[in-house]
């Protein structure tokens, strides 16, 4: 049962690792605009 | 070389996608164009520190890739232009660029010639508040989730523990574990609730945060009391689990209401803000609206708004007053009339001395009523908050009377208090927090991808009551400006000298020329317009005219029936030829109507306009309840009257003049071009002018109401059999936990069922 020790932190880290990359994402505008965001991937010009 | 070709089929999809919204686009930029001349949005535009221009416009139209790349690749590729971004889903148009603010309006001609509609919006006014409101609630969603989903975990290795046999030490490990995770999360995640229920408490009401808020507290204090203990049993996967579910409730809300606010927020700016003063010594300056005051001499040039009430001094025209007064034909002015801030003056160059300035004016006397109107609207309670009235006592009553009552017979206080807080557990107001949200944010997305955006949170429960509807005419169920009738009866080389000649002129009637017939090669010289009169000019040396009977020399009188307006045309000493013009029924007027009367809807037909095109309108749609040559003042004690005698009106208007009665009504609803004050005063704004969605927006609301019925059902249903078991105490805060949250995806699948009402009807 000594692995529980080192099993939970690394759970609990990883579920934090997710969290933290949510808010990112949602800081870094990823969910402004959802619609706009699937129409741009058929562009092919990058600078668009 | 790749680079160039898959540009070029962009641009290719682009007009594609364009050509399918190009028919009701351009109809719709007529439209707006004959309501509101070419006013410069370089007001509109921010100016940072390192000269950087700013502006958001709100572009209507765009729903597809081929629209981002048209619009940003029109406009990204012109020089200094910092940024040029499409939001699809906001809709908003984001400009940044360096040198002149007037540059905006190229911009705007760019977007509008490709075939979008452009309107500046407000961005700092519509849009922080609500969206900061909605990323706060997002975070507090996304911990709560976090936290749940790990707690859950450690909580599942307990339970089988006790199967397996698990230690006591492991077990009190994990029970401090999960304290750790779930007591910073729901003092956190939970604030919205805590803060709602204080807020009911301080003014020493109960609203349904309490019970909510009361249930996390208890079991998250009594969890941490057990686990000192070392107790079996610990309770916060339930505490957290039910935040969970509750904040995705909250969040929907929130989300739906921020986004029918941002596209709702076109601002109320197109008013004039600048006009031309005439000095005393005749000299002309520009000055801001702000600084007129009455005695004052102001130029109006053809196609400005007036900006003030005031008296004519000089020059003659014709005033487009459709938004002011309903009225669908423009009034010719001449010096010593009164006119009103408002209206559009049409072809002449205007002196008017200022009588009235600001607060003063017929415009604010509208407004004014308008909100009078909606501070005597009774404050309109929610579904679900006239339900927590009754359901929050009752929830707390018997969950204190649990608590008594075992510790009456001697169930001790840790047993009692567990009852108790399964009790407020179980009877948790899901129905009410998740599965209304979850209802209504699927009916408003569905109506926003029509264009209808439901503006007021309780707008659509509202419009489920509705039994009345009362139509305005001018612009509402006509298109509110004059169409040429039988175009086939005429000669088209008639048609194609009329409109050549109308060209020149922002008259309605002149428009419809244009609209109807195509001037081709023909070029028509020394063209000059007489105010209230017509135009005349010379093609091959003779003179042309069209206007009216007296202006091109006709002697006898034509028939009018007082729907239609006669407009001749002259060549030379040729006879002169007639052309009738009429305001014409919007093409789904009829549907729509006959669709609100199927649903069992009583319709009223009320119009600012002459007797004559009312009755004409009110025969043709079949309604007979039609008044003709109303005020504001009287549509709105129409619509109180009505009120009083306990119908529930939905009244649908677009002008100035519709706004104070649109405030009135139980439900209001505005067109997409109507006038800024109605679009305020209204609950939804059909953004597509599409009658028609009239028809779905009622059935929508109804389905929507039915559903959140079913709902309340089903959540009472379930809390009839739970209650008594917990009560009895033969569920313990986690079998509360499950069957609650089983209830909630019950109620939530139920609310989703109502997507496919809408698709019947879509």
């Amino acid at each position: 049962m000594d692995v529980i020790v080192w099993l939970i932190p690394v759970a609990l880290f990883l579920g934090l690792a997710g969290l933290a990359g949510f808010f990112w994402a949602v800081r870094s505008g990823q969910f402004d605009d959802p619609e706009g965001a699937a129409n741009r991937i058929l562009l092919d010009d990058d600078r668009l | 070389m790749t680079l160039v070709s898959s540009r070029n089929e962009i641009t290719a999809t682009a007009g594609c996608c364009l050509s399918s919204a190009a028919g009701d686009l351009a109809t719709a930029r007529a439209g707006s164009d004959s309501a509101r001349p070419a006013e410069s949005l370089s007001d509109f535009v921010t100016v940072d520190g390192d000269g950087v221009c700013r502006i958001g416009l709100y572009t209507d139209g765009v729903h597809c890739s081929g629209c981002i790349a048209a619009i940003e690749g029109a406009l990204g590729r012109l020089p200094d232009m910092l940024e040029a971004r499409l939001n699809l889903t906001s809709r908003r148009l984001r400009l940044a660029w360096r040198g002149d603010a007037e540059r905006v309006n190229l911009f705007a001609g760019t977007v509008r010639s490709l075939g979008y509609a452009v309107m500046p919006v407000d961005d700092d006014a519509a849009d922080q508040p609500g969206s900061r409101e909605e990323r706060q609630l997002l975070a507090a969603l996304a911990i709560a989730g976090f936290a749940a989903a790990n707690v859950m975990l450690l909580s599942v290795s307990v339970w089988s523990g006790h199967v397996s046999g698990m230690g006591e030490g492991t077990r009190t490990l994990f029970h401090w574990l999960s304290a750790l995770i779930a007591l910073p999360a729901i003092a956190w995640s939970g604030r919205p609730f805590f803060r709602s229920a204080w807020r009911a408490l301080a003014k020493r009401r109960l609203n349904m945060d309490v019970p909510i808020a009361l249930a996390v507290v208890l079991a998250s204090m009594m969890s941490v009391a057990q686990t000192a203990m070392a107790a079996e049993h610990a309770y916060f996967d339930a505490a957290i689990t039910l935040l969970f579910f509750l904040l995705v409730g909250r969040y929907l809300d929130q989300r739906m209401r921020s986004r029918a606010r941002s596209a709702a927020a076109r601002l109320a700016g197109l008013a004039p803000r600048r006009a031309t003063r005439i000095s005393d010594d005749g000299r002309l300056t520009e000055t801001r609206v702000e600084d007129l005051t009455a005695g004052m001499r102001i130029q109006i040039m053809p196609g400005d708004r007036l900006p003030v009430d005031g008296r004519i001094e000089a020059g003659t025209s014709s005033l487009d007053a459709s938004l002011l007064t309903g009225e669908s034909l423009p009034r010719t002015v001449r010096p010593g009339d009164t006119v009103h801030a408002g209206t559009v003056n049409l072809d002449g160059l205007l002196t008017v001395r200022v009588l009235a300035v600001g607060n003063a004016t017929l415009l604010a006397d509208i407004a004014r009523m308008t909100e009078a109107a909606e501070g005597r609207k009774t404050e309109y309670i929610r579904l679900a908050d006239r339900l927590a009235q009754w359901y929050a006592p009752v929830v707390h009553i018997v969950s204190a009377a649990a608590f008594l009552g075992w510790l009456l017979v001697g169930g001790g206080w840790v047993w009692s208090l567990t009852v108790a807080i399964t009790a407020l557990i179980i009877t948790c107001p899901c129905a009410l927090g998740l599965a209304v949200p979850a209802t209504q944010t699927v009916a408003v997305g569905r109506l926003l991808a029509r264009g209808v955006v439901v503006k007021a949170a309780d707008g659509l429960e509202r419009l489920a009551e509705i039994d009345t509807v009362v139509f305005d005419k001018t612009g509402t169920l006509t298109e509110g400006r004059p169409v040429l009738l039988d175009p086939e009866n005429h000669d088209s080389r008639d048609l194609a000298l009329a409109a050549a000649l109308a060209r020149h002129s922002r008259h309605p009637f002149s428009r419809a020329l244009v609209a109807a017939g195509d001037p081709g090669e023909l070029i028509i010289r020394d063209v000059r317009e007489e105010a209230g009169a017509g135009l005349e000019g010379l093609l091959d040396g003779q003179p042309v005219r069209l206007g009216s009977a007296r202006w091109c020399g006709v002697g006898e009188q034509l028939p009018e029936t007082g729907t239609d307006s006669l407009v001749w045309l002259r060549r030379g000493d040729q006879p002169a030829i007639a052309f009738r013009f009429e305001d014409r029924l919007r093409d789904d007027a009829i549907s729509a109507v006959t669709g609100l009367r199927q649903a069992g809807l009583a319709l009223y037909l009320l119009s600012g306009d002459q007797p004559g095109p009312v009755t004409e309108a009110a025969g043709r749609l079949g309604i007979t309840n039609a008044q003709a040559g109303l005020s504001p003042g009287d549509k709105l004690r129409i619509i109180e009257t009505l009120r009083a005698d306990g119908c529930r009106v939905l009244m649908v208007g677009d002008g100035l003049n519709d706004a104070p009665a649109l405030a009135a009504g139980h439900a209001s609803a505005a067109l997409g071009d109507a006038a800024d004050i109605s679009r305020m005063a209204s609950d939804v704004v059909l953004q597509g002018n599409r009658l028609r969605d009239l028809v779905e927006l009622v059935v929508v609301a109804r389905a929507a109401k039915r559903i959140a019925f079913q709902n309340f059902a089903m959540a009472l249903l379930y809390n009839l059999v739970a209650v008594p078991v917990a009560v009895l105490g033969f569920a313990t805060p986690l079998v509360a936990a499950v069957a609650m949250s089983s209830s909630s995806l019950l109620v939530t699948l139920n609310a989703l069922r109502l997507r496919l009402v809408a698709r019947r009807i879509g």
